[in-house]
């Protein structure tokens, strides 16, 4: 079955595969709000913050997706697999050059 | 002896997130052989290298450098370097022989990058896979994009300036190449320890990251190959096949399984201790580092492990 993962906004929108990952779902889309790094769940350009929805994910560097707040759970879109329709916040790691 | 002293960048150490998925990579496509392994490390050669190793892999759940090691002449050397590191009050931490795989006593500080940096003189040597009287040209059985040797390490951090003059005072490097801001900042540096373009560089940047290492590819065909390879495989490609202003190399970026970025390299001039240090102004760095484009792309500035 094909999940509906969501920004908060509403207005963005994308279709993603069982077994497909959402990052690769937006890149298959064409869409560009979400941005391609290293597609391996290391670099961090592309994490979220998942509001809703049931997901499996793959290995993800550790240190970014660590969070305190019970809140906010990140995630990196290149490993997030939806197993349910998701809400998503944008979340990115800040670009690491001054 | 005309090379003396640190010779070049002699092994990396680099951390996978999963270390099966990664010596897929790093043999069948990279085209490295596997010479070892140990508890959660995996020890890894270019086929014309003839010391045991130049990349571990170690699992762990970040990816990212442990550290880059560089290979000096003689035992004799890290005495000397150690008293001069000493003398200028940096930490330095002994690590015994063995503790890698067949190589001897390493000595290991940090720079003000952030990164640890090691030296080591003593390396089994099983060779390339060719004799050493009379050779043919290859040995058999290369894989992928067959990665001849260790090129360099690019790294990401604070105090790029400092850093370069500690390694030029006391490992005796060389800037070849730099980037300065209009204020005369050093924002890029590219060093060398012998004949290479370069052997490490920096790029300033607030947090202390890996930014990738390369291998050296022997041709632009190659490097036509390792793209070709990278499309095939489904490989998460960076950017490429373009060409360096900087180093004047040839070269395509792409990433491990765990993020890390590749880099197969060829093409670039060899340094002489009497060549100039040719300077860019960080205004020019998109015609520095990617010269056909004439501009970075995103990724080059903001991912990093």
């Amino acid at each position: 079955m094909v999940h509906r993962v969501a920004l908060l906004d509403g207005e963005r929108v994308l279709r993603c595969s069982p077994g497909q990952d959402v990052l690769n779902a937006a890149i298959k889309a064409g869409v560009s709000w979400l941005p391609v790094g290293c597609r391996g769940g290391g670099c961090g350009v592309c994490r979220v913050i998942v509001r809703s929805g049931s997901y499996e994910t793959g290995r993800m560097n550790k240190r970014l997706v660590t969070s305190d707040d019970a809140s906010r759970v990140f995630a990196l879109a290149c490993k997030l697999y939806p197993t349910s329709d998701l809400e998503l916040e944008f979340a990115p790691v800040q670009r690491s050059t001054a | 002896m005309a090379i003396d002293g640190v010779m070049r960048t002699g092994h990396v150490q680099i951390r996978v997130m999963d270390l099966a998925a990664a010596v897929h990579h790093y043999t069948e496509y990279y085209g490295l052989i596997q010479t070892g392994s140990d508890e959660g490390r995996a020890y890894l050669k270019g086929w014309d290298e003839f010391d045991s190793h130049s990349l571990v892999l170690r699992e762990a759940d970040e990816p990212g450098m442990d550290h880059v090691a560089f290979k000096v002449r003689r035992e004799a050397d890290l005495d000397r370097i150690e008293g001069e590191l000493r003398e200028r009050l940096i930490a330095v931490t002994q690590i015994p022989a063995g503790e890698q795989l067949g190589v001897g006593r390493r000595i290991a500080f940090t720079v003000p990058t952030g990164h640890r940096i090691e030296l080591y003189a003593t390396c089994e040597q099983p060779g390339n896979g060719l004799p050493t009287r009379n050779p043919d040209v290859w040995p058999d059985g290369l894989k992928g994009m067959k990665a001849t040797r260790l090129e360099h390490v690019l790294l990401y951090g604070p105090n790029v300036a400092a850093t370069t003059e500690l390694l030029s005072r006391v490992l005796g490097m060389i800037v070849a190449e730099d980037v300065v801001t209009e204020d005369g900042t050093r924002i890029g540096a590219f060093l060398t320890c012998a004949s290479k373009s370069h052997d490490i560089a920096f790029i300033e940047a607030p947090e202390t990251r890996f930014h990738h290492l390369a291998y050296w590819l022997d041709s632009w065909d190659d490097i036509r190959n390792a793209a070709d390879l990278i499309a095939k495989n489904k490989i998460p490609l960076d950017i490429g096949p373009t060409r360096h202003g900087i180093s004047r190399g040839v070269t395509i970026y792409f990433f491990d399984p765990s993020g890390n970025r590749n880099e197969v390299f060829s093409g670039s001039y060899q340094h002489y201790p009497d060549r100039p240090t040719i300077t860019w102004d960080a205004a020019e760095l998109g015609k520095a580092i990617f010269y056909y484009e004439g501009r970075l792309n995103e990724a080059f500035l903001s991912v990093t492990t």
